[in-house]
């Protein structure tokens, strides 16, 4: 099952992500995973949230733009060469990746998270567990 | 065949035309003379009385009524007839200061609906049309001008007024409309809707639009055309002087013939206020000829044209206004360039944006820096970085060939851009030349 990040519009100035941490912190929602992409003039937020839902709604209510963005997680064991295998059946099954962001350590320490966007969520995933991986569910993201 | 539904006014000969002109022009300045003091005074104050109108030569004697004018007299000082024999006002939204009220008496709303029956029949409608009325009903002059307009020309007539688009839509193809009257930006998106909904231009019934009350380019009219399968017909007109129906287009798609039996137009300098000659650009003029309750005489109407006294294929003779390019007041010159916050707009509709928008002009170097901030819409977000810069580079492609030069476009977050109670601050302009 594919999972759902967070895409906030936010314009490449002093203040805006900060404003939109402020939002979160207040309503108390989790940050699992964060990763910005910009240009000179606008830049767009990519997270994953412990609560998608109420992330979304509140945001919207302080006029950000936020959209939700199917795409894949995977749970890596934190050793050399970790990546490299999983990427092996991405290029042995066509999945190409739009963009990719990683994070560290939630409960299990021994572990890397890694979230990919691809241009077809479904078919990578099915791709993708055909060959055995197992993409991270929604309900064990936020448990992470 | 083309079809008129007053084919004796519509194809006048020049000298019918005049002496038509003529002898409203003379009965209307001693109508006003007579019962409005407010513009009798101003006659006055220029040593005229209703003797040194002796036919349309001599209207450029005449004084000249602004918006500011109905602003003074607001609410009754220029009706001409008592308030018994006034049936009807509409009125505006009000946008740029305070409303305007206009007064009607039943003729006026008679030759009103004439006036906009003319550009129905010019859109092809006949009495077996199906003609869906989807500008809005109540003090805007577009639902009940087109309604009118429709009744007289016969067809039938699906009073939907604005909003609620997938009924609008439910109309068009259950009871089979094949006129649809509505502004441009609200036919563009009736077309993406359907377009969305899988509807091609073969399935929707429509064959006609009537399309008014904002400005709107030949791009966007090429694209409404395209997604509804119908040729889009352009309507002008201002409450002032009824409403829509004071010019339309016809086939040819070369202008808009103004009914000038009932108006007659003028192209002034704003400036100087001279009259130009017929062709060259400037603010247009008009005269209501026969409206009785709310008699205005060159009114100012601050939008910008040129008119065209060349031989329309149509057959008819009334002379056409080009497609105002904005208002004079709102105008700018960037770069040596008019550019109108209309065409902007226009744009930016065009493009999936909204009208949120600013218009911020400044000099770096001796040269003039041009940027339009626009606010993102949910719509055009994606968490595609390439793809929300490829659609920003798309403006800005639209906006330069709209306006023939280059301006910054810069995407803000949602509701950033001032809101104000009254009209808008578009343009924000910090040159000191």
């Amino acid at each position: 099952m594919a999972i759902k990040q967070i895409s906030v519009f936010l314009e490449n100035k002093p203040g805006t992500l900060n404003r939109m941490t402020a939002v979160l912190a207040e309503h108390e929602i989790g940050l699992r995973a964060l990763s910005v992409a910009e240009t000179k003039d606008f830049g767009i937020a990519r997270m994953i949230v412990d609560d998608v839902l109420a992330a979304t709604s509140v945001l919207k209510d302080a006029d950000f733009i936020a959209s939700l963005t199917p795409v894949l997680a995977f749970e890596i064991p934190d050793e050399t060469g970790g990546l490299n295998k999983l990427l092996n059946v991405f290029t042995e099954t066509k999945v190409n990746v739009e963009y990719m962001y990683s994070f560290l350590g939630g409960k299990k320490t021994s572990s890397a998270y890694m979230i990919f966007r691809v241009a077809d969520t479904a078919a990578a995933e099915s791709a993708l567990i055909a060959k055995g991986l197992k993409p991270l569910r929604q309900e064990e993201m936020e448990e992470i | 065949m083309e079809r008129y539904y007053q084919e004796a006014l519509e194809c006048a000969s020049p000298e019918e035309m005049r002496k038509v002109q003529d002898e409203k022009l003379i009965a209307q300045v001693k109508h006003v003379w007579d019962n409005v003091p407010y513009y009798r005074k101003k006659m006055e104050e220029k040593g005229l009385t209703p003797d040194d109108i002796q036919s349309i030569d001599d209207l450029h004697k005449l004084p000249f009524l602004s918006k500011a004018d109905l602003r003074e007299a607001y609410p009754y000082g220029l009706v001409g007839v008592p308030l018994k024999d006034c049936v009807r006002i509409q009125s505006t939204s009000g946008t740029t200061g305070k409303r305007v009220v206009a007064f009607y008496t039943k003729e006026d709303i008679d030759l009103w609906e004439d006036c906009c029956a003319r550009a129905i029949t010019a859109a092809g409608g006949t009495n077996e049309d199906v003609c869906q009325v989807s500008y809005g009903y109540g003090l805007f002059t577009g639902g009940p001008g087109l309604n009118g307009g429709s009744h007289k020309v016969g067809c039938l007539t699906v009073p939907t007024s604005s909003g609620n688009t997938d009924r609008q839509i439910m109309f068009i193809m259950d009871l089979q409309a094949t006129i649809l009257c509505c502004t441009p930006s609200y036919a563009a998106y009736l077309g993406e809707r359907m377009k969305e909904m899988g509807y091609g231009p073969d399935d929707i019934p429509l064959k006609a639009g009537i399309f008014g009350a904002e400005a709107w380019s030949e791009e966007m009219r090429h694209d409404i055309e395209k997604n509804l399968g119908i040729k889009a017909y352009d309507i002008y007109g201002l409450t002032e002087l009824s409403g829509p129906g004071v010019s339309f287009e016809c086939s040819e798609q070369k202008g808009m013939h103004v009914n000038e039996d009932h108006f007659i137009p003028e192209i002034i300098d704003p400036e100087t206020e001279e009259v130009l000659p017929v062709g060259e650009q400037g603010e247009l003029v008009f005269t209501a000829l026969d409206k009785k309750a709310f008699p205005l005489l060159r009114y100012r109407t601050r939008d910008i044209c040129r008119l065209s006294r060349e031989k329309c294929s149509c057959g008819r003779t009334l002379i056409r206004m080009a497609k105002p390019m904005g208002r004079s007041d709102d105008m700018l010159i960037i770069r040596g360039v008019n550019v109108f916050p209309s065409q902007i707009e226009t744009v930016l509709l065009n493009h999936g944006y909204g009208a949120n928008y600013q218009i911020l002009v400044g000099r770096e170097n001796n040269t003039d820096t041009f940027e339009v901030k626009v606010e993102m819409t949910p719509e055009m977000f994606t968490d595609n970085l390439g793809e929300v810069s490829a659609r920003q580079k798309e403006l800005s492609d639209g906006l330069k060939s709209m306006l023939g030069i280059k301006a910054k476009v810069t995407l803000v977050a949602p509701k950033t851009i001032e809101r104000s109670e009254g009209k808008a601050v578009r343009v924000i302009d910090t040159r000191k030349i």
